[in-house]
């Protein structure tokens, strides 16, 4: 187990390693953010000046290494936007993030899983084809747009709930509910397909013919081994909304870690984006060991010595 | 006495969109308690989805039970409400099927595999299943039970899980123990230390069995009474013996004219019955073996022929033939002679 630990360690730093290297580079391919820092019409001696004081006039290949080191000792270098440590910037939008994905998480699964044994259980029925219907639209419609129609609909035609940006639980609702539409169609969708595979297994059988109750059957048998592809499904999304939803959050006007990632692509705040794709890349890589960890739970096959 | 179970004018028929599959056409047989009956057939002829569908385990649909009656112990298993259903399975009627493993749950533990159907109808507490569950397992011959009820089924071997199989059948000591193609995953000296067990079991606790199987030889060792069934109906059905010495369906007969003889391998090429199984989706008219039969009748693709008591045959061998199997065989003899 610590073996296995270790290497999946392992692999998450070498991921990490990866991302950040590639934004740094790709971040710097962008241009040069000291002209859009400065006030229209600032000469080429300011412009210069500026350069050496956040240290870009120095070698690619330096910077790269310095910001390296730093990072390794959790310094990711202070904001050219806010002046403040980068990271701070990105964990305090952190609680915003992390709030919202955890609701569109828990709902979302919570109708996708209920709506997908309604569809694998009612078979053949109009209320299968309901399901499956909604799912595939729910799946199909951008997230954007829906958003945009949501805000439409209730906050300019209705006036019930606010527009955008954060504050009272009211401004949960609208990207809450884009959210968990997306989540709850993909959930159903799978865990229908899986719940069927695995009602024609012949273990299923085996069950029935021990006369155990329905209800037995259907949850330690079929519900127990349909959930494994799904538990890696909610892993996966977990991991993409905790990264921050760049477009909903830019929708909504949520002060998220989405939001603030783009907002530093366009001021070419290096330091921000860079603190911010790592912070992402690390939660997608401890989601993913935890998905891992309680696969192993679920599947004993699978369950390492 | 009244046969344990008594089986009349079963017909089975499966929807799908190819049209509708003729399973089990008008099955008839009674089965007395502590028999072991043989049945024998080749894939889709009936032999599993009869025993499958008298207990509800088939899925309804695409499957339906037309017609039939299925008396176990005097109640029609067809007529039951499901939760009736639900007592009498695992309890008065245990089954064992085919692991290529498969029919064990993957992710539970052998020991609750087992204790499911104890503590469902005994009321068992989780202590008391488990003592039952090793007492199962040293009684199927699986070594350090009481180590290896904490283990899934991927820690076990073939043999073992199909051991495990035959402990779930028989866990609650059922009347009825159905045991459908049991062996036929398992290699050959598996097959018979299973075998052996399944007759040693047999002597401990007397239940009465049905054993479903295309393999011959697993019938001539195990079973009273055999029963050949192609098509979705019996062709033929009698004591062990009789059957097996003196076949009266041309389908019997060459079915055991395809087997090999010891010690003489290569000597001559294994007899095939010519022609293909038959396709069910038609309904079917006359003997269904007929398009395959040298001996067929004009009356054979006609006219179904009854299963009917052999004439001059010892008792309980019947046959469903309109042609005489016998003569026909000594006309044969004589001309070639």
């Amino acid at each position: 187990m610590t073996r296995y630990l270790l290497v999946k360690l392992l692999e998450a730093v070498v991921a990490i390693w990866g991302v950040v290297t590639i934004v740094f580079f790709v971040s710097r391919i962008l241009g040069d953010p000291t002209v859009l820092l400065l006030p229209v019409g600032a000469g080429p001696e300011e412009i210069a000046n500026l350069r050496t004081a956040l240290g870009l006039d120095e070698p690619l290949w330096q910077q790269y290494l310095y910001s390296l080191l730093a990072m390794v000792k959790g310094d990711f270098g202070i904001s050219f936007q806010h002046v403040r440590p980068a990271l701070d910037v990105v964990l305090e939008r952190m609680p915003a993030t992390a709030s919202l994905a955890g609701l569109a998480l828990i709902f979302g699964t919570l109708i996708g899983a209920i709506a997908g044994a309604i569809a694998a259980l009612m078979r053949g029925t109009v209320a299968e084809l309901v399901v499956m219907i909604a799912a595939l639209l729910g799946q199909a419609t951008p997230t954007f747009w829906l958003g945009i129609m949501l805000i439409l609909l209730f906050s300019v035609e209705l006036g019930l709930l606010p527009t955008g940006g954060a504050g009272g639980w009211e401004n949960y609702i609208l990207p809450g509910l884009t959210l968990s539409v997306f989540v709850s169609a993909s959930i159903a969708r799978l865990l229908r397909s899986s719940l069927l595979d695995i009602m024609r297994e012949d273990y299923v059988r085996t069950a029935r013919a021990k006369g155990l109750m329905p209800r037995t059957v259907f949850f330690w048998h079929i519900a127990r081994n349909a959930l494994i592809p799904v538990v890696t499904m909610i892993g996966i999304i977990a991991g993409e909304l905790l990264g921050g939803s760049v477009v909903i959050e830019t929708v909504f006007a949520w002060p998220g870690v989405g939001r603030v990632i783009v907002q530093a692509i366009q001021a070419q705040d290096f330091p921000v984006i860079q603190a911010g794709v790592a912070l992402v890349a690390g939660i997608f890589v401890v989601v993913n060991l935890l998905v891992d960890l309680l696969y192993g739970v679920l599947d004993p096959r699978i369950r390492r010595g | 006495m009244t046969p344990l179970l008594d089986i009349r004018n079963l017909t089975v028929v499966f929807d799908t969109p190819a049209g509708t599959v003729h399973a089990v056409n008008d099955v008839s047989y009674t089965i007395e308690e502590g028999e072991t009956l043989g049945i024998v057939g080749e894939s889709g002829s009936g032999k599993s989805v009869h025993a499958l569908s008298m207990v509800g385990l088939i899925a309804r649909p695409p499957g339906r039970i037309v017609s039939g009656e299925v008396y176990f112990k005097g109640r029609d298993l067809l007529k039951l409400a499901p939760r009736e259903l639900y007592n009498l399975r695992g309890k008065e009627i245990g089954f064992v099927f085919q692991d290529p493993m498969t029919s064990l749950n993957p992710v539970l533990t052998i020991e609750r595999q087992i204790a499911e159907p104890l503590r469902r109808h005994f009321n068992l507490s989780k202590n008391q299943a488990r003592e039952r569950v090793v007492e199962l397992l040293e009684l199927v011959g699986i070594p350090n039970a009481r180590t290896r009820i904490g283990q899934y089924p991927h820690e076990f071997s073939g043999g073992m899980r199909q051991r495990v199989m035959i402990a779930i059948g028989i866990s609650c000591n059922p009347k009825l123990l159905i045991a459908d193609e049991a062996t036929t995953a398992l290699d050959v000296t598996v097959q018979a230390q299973i075998l052996d067990l399944v007759r040693d079991l047999k002597k401990k606790i007397g239940t009465t069995v049905i054993w479903i199987t295309h393999d011959m030889g697993v019938v001539a060792g195990l079973a009273d009474t055999i029963q050949v069934m192609y098509g979705g109906r019996i062709m033929e059905r009698g004591p062990v013996d009789a059957v097996f010495e003196d076949p009266r369906s041309a389908y019997t007969w060459g079915l055991l004219k395809s087997l090999p003889h010891g010690g003489k391998r290569g000597a001559t090429r294994l007899y095939q019955i010519p022609g293909n199984p038959p396709n069910l989706i038609e309904k079917p008219v006359g003997d269904p073996f007929a398009p395959r039969n040298a001996f067929a009748t004009e009356r054979c693709k006609r006219e179904t022929p009854p299963l009917l008591q052999v004439e001059d045959g010892v008792a309980g061998h019947k046959a469903a033939a309109w042609y005489d199997l016998r003569a026909e065989l000594k006309k044969e003899r004589e001309a070639s002679a």
